[in-house]
Formats: C-alpha cells, structure tokens, sequence
C-alpha cells in the first residue's frame, strides 16, 4: 500500500519539473519536451484518483490525454521546422518578430 | 512494503529523468532523459494496476512521440542551446519561484491530506473495460478525437511542407 498522497508529490514534482524547464530552456525543441513532461506528471495523478476511487473513467481521460498529446507534437514539431526554415534558429530569444 | 520499494525505486528514475532533463544542453540528451522518465512512468501506471495505459504509455508515448522527437533534432541538426540575458532573468526568478510552489504543494499533500492508501498490484484497469467505457460512454469524445488526429496529420504535412514544393503541387492541380 503506497499513500495516495506520494503519488501526486511524485506528479507535482514532474509538473513543477516541466514549467522550470519551460521556463529557463532556451531551445525550442527542449521546451516542447518540457510540456510533454507537464501532461506527463498530470496523467500520473489521473492514474493515482483513478486507482483509489477505482473508477476506470479516470484511465480514459489519461488515453484522451495521451491522444491530443500525439496530435500536439505532430503539429507542433511542423511549426518547429517550419520557424527553423524561415528563421535558422531554434533560439526562441531570436525568435521575436512576427514577420521577417 | 515491496510496492513502496518499487514506487520510490520508479519514482527516484522519474524525478533523475526529469532533473537531467533540464540541466543537459543539448537537446537529443534531453530527449533521452524524458524517454527514461516516460518509462519509469510506465512502472508506475503497472504499480497502480493500469495495465493498459501502461503499454500505450510504452508504445504512444515513449515509441511514437518520442521518435517524433529525435527525428526532429537529427533532422534540425540542433546543437548546444546558447544561453542569453532572458534566460538568466528567467533562471533567477523561476527556479526559486517553482521550487516554492513545489514545496508548498508537496507539505500540503502529505500534512492535510487524509486520504488513504492506493491499493495496488490489483491490475484491475484491463483492455475489456477500458474498451467498455471507450466504445460506449464515452464514444462520442472517441470519435471526435478521431477527427482531431485526422487534422493534426494534415496539419502537420501542410505546415511541414516547403512552401515552393506546395506552390508546385497547386500548379500542377490547376494544369
């Protein structure tokens, strides 16, 4: 038996992992990834409310998580190489104006 | 006892992971590091009996994104990020920041919670039910995100694309 509580300090410190690296990672690519560890540490405390109240529901939202996630990195890896074509960075401080 | 043994053992992985995540330079290292944090994740959705999302954690997540991911980085070819006079500010203000909240958040959950004990290693979230509640309560929300993948791909080819090859390619449809 593992208190419900470990479960969410493990999910607050992959979600608090997430936005420190959103917020000092300078590469846009690293900050993408920093989002994905975000639903990451969330779909692990839908997991943990989902065992303890056994109630499977909670496991579909983490598979329709894990969905619009894969639909998110599909479209935001094409903006990253579409920014890198235009730009040649992958620098988001260099990445400030909206047209060249 | 054993159950605890593994969660800390998983969770320690995750939080490595995640750690090494922020503090690498390069991007393919960091990618690395979030696979080895997406399958510590993995052990802990079996921990709590969620077999199934267990395995499409293993193949969605850690296989396909995370193929998206490098593929991206060899294909950018992105080297060592550059630090810069914002990142610092950011490092300055966010990390304390974070690291409070963080805290804060973590002396909640284990001081004024009484909520009790995850029964675990009862693998009660199989494919049959999870499909029960997919293909029948839940239906609707299914096929929209159908649609929505459906768009994301499309998205992601016209997006993609460059731009001379899509000009061809409506030239070719007008002639």
């Amino acid at each position: 038996m593992v208190p419900l509580s470990y479960y969410l300090v493990l999910s607050g410190i992959l979600f608090a992992c997430g936005v420190l690296g959103f917020l000092i990672k300078r590469n846009i690519i690293t900050i993408f990834m920093s989002i994905e560890l975000m639903l990451n540490g969330v779909n692990l405390s839908f997991v943990a409310f989902a065992a303890r109240w056994h109630a499977l529901s909670g496991q579909v939202f983490v598979f329709f998580v894990m969905v619009v996630a894969a639909a998110e990195a599909a479209v935001g890896l094409a903006i990253i190489i579409a920014v890198y074509r235009t730009r040649e960075t992958l620098n988001v401080d260099q990445v400030n104006l909206l047209k060249l | 006892m054993l159950h605890l043994i593994l969660f800390l053992f998983f969770g320690a992985i995750c939080v490595a992971g995640a750690v090494n995540l922020l503090v690498q330079s390069h991007p393919i290292n960091s990618a690395l590091s979030l696979i080895v944090v997406m399958g510590s994740l993995a052990a802990e959705y079996l921990l709590l009996g969620a077999e199934f999302l267990a395995a499409v954690q293993v193949i969605v997540y850690a296989g396909a994104i995370m193929v998206l991911f490098v593929i991206t980085i060899m294909l950018l070819n992105a080297g060592k990020e550059e630090r810069s006079k914002g990142s610092r500010v950011a490092t300055l203000l966010g990390v304390p920041g974070v690291l409070i909240g963080g805290v804060l958040v973590a002396w909640t959950l284990l001081h004024r919670s009484d909520m009790q004990s995850v029964p675990i290693g009862a693998l009660w979230g199989d494919p049959k039910g999870i499909a029960r509640l997919l293909f029948h309560d839940f239906l609707l929300p299914f096929e929209v995100t159908s649609v929505l993948i459906l768009i994301a791909i499309m998205g992601a080819v016209v997006l993609a694309s460059r731009p001379e090859a899509a000009a061809r390619g409506a030239r070719k449809d007008e002639g």
